[in-house]
């Protein structure tokens, strides 16, 4: 075709305004994160701790277990396990074409929820030196299976012919989310008093059992998983038209819906094994988001990963000082914070448009 | 060079397509018309392989069903009926959107030039999802012609295919929109339109395939299948073909209104 036009006068241009957030982003996170290192509940700050070491003076073992085995494996993993919540919202929104999607709408999250409960109340029925050796990693594992056990289970019901339908999947997720609800609710039936006080904490979110283990273990399954997810920007931009036109545009549907399940799968399972039912992250930070630069896929997952990995550190450094020395679950914090935000957004944009 | 043949599609059970043959050539409008539910949108959607098919589907010379989504986008660009958008994109992101990986050039100069030829270039900054029917369907365009921009690429001709670009347009930018096509096909390219409006059809069609009930009536230059027995036939109304007093275009209208 011939060009008719001279001057190139471009609308506000939001892909600007998505990088410049980048930069914004990352600074923010380091402060939020070196503000976390300096909270706690033994009372130990980072000033005072920089200031011994500047003085050529030597960190007491106490203060080196506070700050290299609790507090900083925690702050890592905090950052993580939100950093892979938001991304995982972003992406099962962008293939599910919905705002609203999220890794607990399709039964995802309670797939591994079902997973970890059923690993607390059922792995003190195993022989003691099966947990002997198991130990600590049950529950993770679990979740972690779950997770991918459900995902496997509703792309195979979704799928025929190569083809996912994303109505059938959505309904499949509901009818297994039911499930695993009335699942649990077995579970909790035969659970006893300590384990169920453990099941609540657990289904509340916390990242009070942060380690080096569990960063070694799901630290890299996230970060892989999020690095995935950044390459599928100009796929989920494209499925916005549907799936059709997103293939006439080049893009490889079938396999970017391929890609965004598993990085879902495998971002939301580590994240929900390593700190149970932490909500809302995975809906908010994108609507934030797209509210603030614009709907791109492309900057829009790298911000998600920021955004949700300073919201995550935040929330979790409010429940460790809030009722200290005790903490409180920080699914209770995101939900507390999160919700009014959710429901905001949508007050806001009720009848203007849809984001 | 298009060219299906023997294209047979079932849904559910049910036989939509009974073998149909279509081609078509490059530097040609050529239009699919037929009765509503006579298979036009089955048969575009077998040729762009949104649909299962059975038979040989060639694009210049191209088994279609062996190239990858990006080779085929890079020879041609598919406007569907309506499309939905899912996020509020604005108008030249949606433009953006048509530009494939390895486009060469600006690519905003491009989509802005692209938005410039169906008259939107103002709308550019404007949220995609409040604009109106008509004006969503020429974005649309305007990202079909963005990706397939240059006619000929290579020596290959490109295709537009389209199915019922002017539907939702009035009189004035269905005018607009089919000259673009006819200024692509004469550049050199392939266009193929599925059309309702036969007036528009006479007037800038090259080919025409005919169709009703999933088989194909009649398929030759426009002129020759536009007659009244096969247009009556097709249509299952009396229609008569004239021919406007400077004998250049056609025109058509019911048999019995004006006898
Ligand atoms: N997904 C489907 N399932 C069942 N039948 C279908 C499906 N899609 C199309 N059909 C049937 O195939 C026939 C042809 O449909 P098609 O959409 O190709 O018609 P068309 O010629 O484009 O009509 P229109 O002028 O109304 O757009 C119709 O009888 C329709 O009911
Ligand atoms: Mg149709």
């Amino acid at each position: 075709m011939t060009a008719v036009s001279t001057t190139l006068a471009l609308p506000v241009d939001r892909r600007q305004r998505a990088r410049r957030l980048h930069l914004w982003l990352a600074a923010a996170l380091a402060v939020v994160a070196l503000a976390s290192l300096d909270t706690g509940a033994t009372g130990l700050s980072l000033p005072h701790l920089l200031g011994t070491l500047a003085g050529g003076g030597e960190l007491s073992a106490v203060e080196r277990t506070v700050l290299f085995d609790i507090r900083l494996p925690r702050v890592f993993l905090g950052m993580c396990v939100g950093a892979a919540l938001a991304v995982s919202g972003t992406v099962m929104q962008g293939l599910f074409r919905n705002p609203l999607a999220d890794p607990g709408i399709v039964g995802v999250s309670s797939g591994a929820g079902l997973g970890a409960i059923g690993a607390i109340v059922l792995g003190a029925a195993l022989p003691v030196s099966v947990q002997a050796v198991i130990g600590t990693h049950l529950v993770p594992v679990a979740a972690f299976v779950g997770s991918w056990l459900t995902t496997l289970t509703l792309y195979r019901v979704a799928t025929r012919r190569g083809f996912t339908s994303v109505a059938t999947m959505l309904l499949a997720g509901i009818a297994l989310g039911a499930l695993f609800a009335a699942l649990s609710g077995v579970m909790i039936y035969l659970a006893d008093d300590r384990q169920l006080r453990d099941l609540t904490f657990w289904g509340l979110g916390s990242l009070a059992g942060a380690s080096w283990a569990k960063l070694v273990t799901a630290g890299p399954i996230m970060v892989l998983a999020m690095l995935v997810a950044f390459t599928l920007g100009r796929g989920l931009n494209g499925l916005a038209l549907g799936e059709a036109t997103a293939s006439h545009i080049g893009i490889p549907v079938q396999r970017l819906k391929n890609m965004a399940i598993l990085t879902v799968a495998a971002a939301t399972g580590a994240a929900v094994a390593v700190s149970g039912g932490i909500g809302f992250i995975g809906i908010v930070v994108p609507h934030l988001l797209r509210l603030a630069s614009g709907p791109d896929h492309g900057p829009l997952l790298i911000n998600s990963a920021l955004l949700g990995a300073i919201l995550l550190v935040i929330a979790d450094t409010i429940a460790r000082v809030v009722v200290a020395p005790t903490e409180l679950p920080i699914g209770i914090i995101t939900a507390v914070l999160g919700a009014p935000v959710f429901l905001w957004i949508l007050l806001r944009r009720r009848g203007i448009l849809e984001v | 060079m298009l060219s299906a043949r023997n294209i047979r599609v079932d849904i559910g059970g049910t036989a939509i397509l009974h073998g149909v043959d279509f081609t078509a050539r490059p530097g040609q409008v050529t239009a699919i018309a037929g009765p509503n539910g006579s298979g036009k949108t089955t048969l575009l959607k077998a040729v762009t392989g949104e649909v299962p098919s059975t038979g040989d589907i060639m694009l210049n010379g191209y088994d279609t069903r062996t190239l990858p989504p990006w080779q085929l986008a890079a020879m041609r660009g598919v406007l569907p009926q309506s499309t939905v958008l899912a996020f509020p994109f604005t108008v030249i992101e949606v433009v953006r959107m048509g530009l494939l990986r390895g486009t060469s050039g600006n690519h905003d100069r491009r989509a802005m030039d692209a938005l410039g030829l169906v008259g939107l270039a103002d709308y550019a900054g404007r949220y995609y999802q409040e604009l109106s029917g008509g004006e969503q369907q020429r974005v649309q365009f305007a990202r079909v012609l963005a990706q397939v921009w240059h006619p000929v690429e290579n020596g290959e001709p490109r295709w537009i295919l389209l199915d019922e670009p002017v539907a939702s347009l009035d009189i004035g930018h269905q005018l607009e929109v089919m000259r673009l096509l006819r200024d692509y096909a004469e550049a050199g390219g392939g266009v193929v339109a599925v059309m309702h409006d036969l007036n528009l059809t006479a007037m800038f069609a090259d080919s025409m395939t005919l169709i009703s009930g999933g088989r194909v009536l009649a398929h030759g230059t426009a002129e020759a299948v536009m007659t009244d027995v096969n247009l009556s036939r097709a249509y299952n109304c009396p229609l008569r073909v004239n021919h406007v007093p400077d004998n250049v275009s056609t025109f058509l209208h019911p048999a019995g209104a004006t006898g």
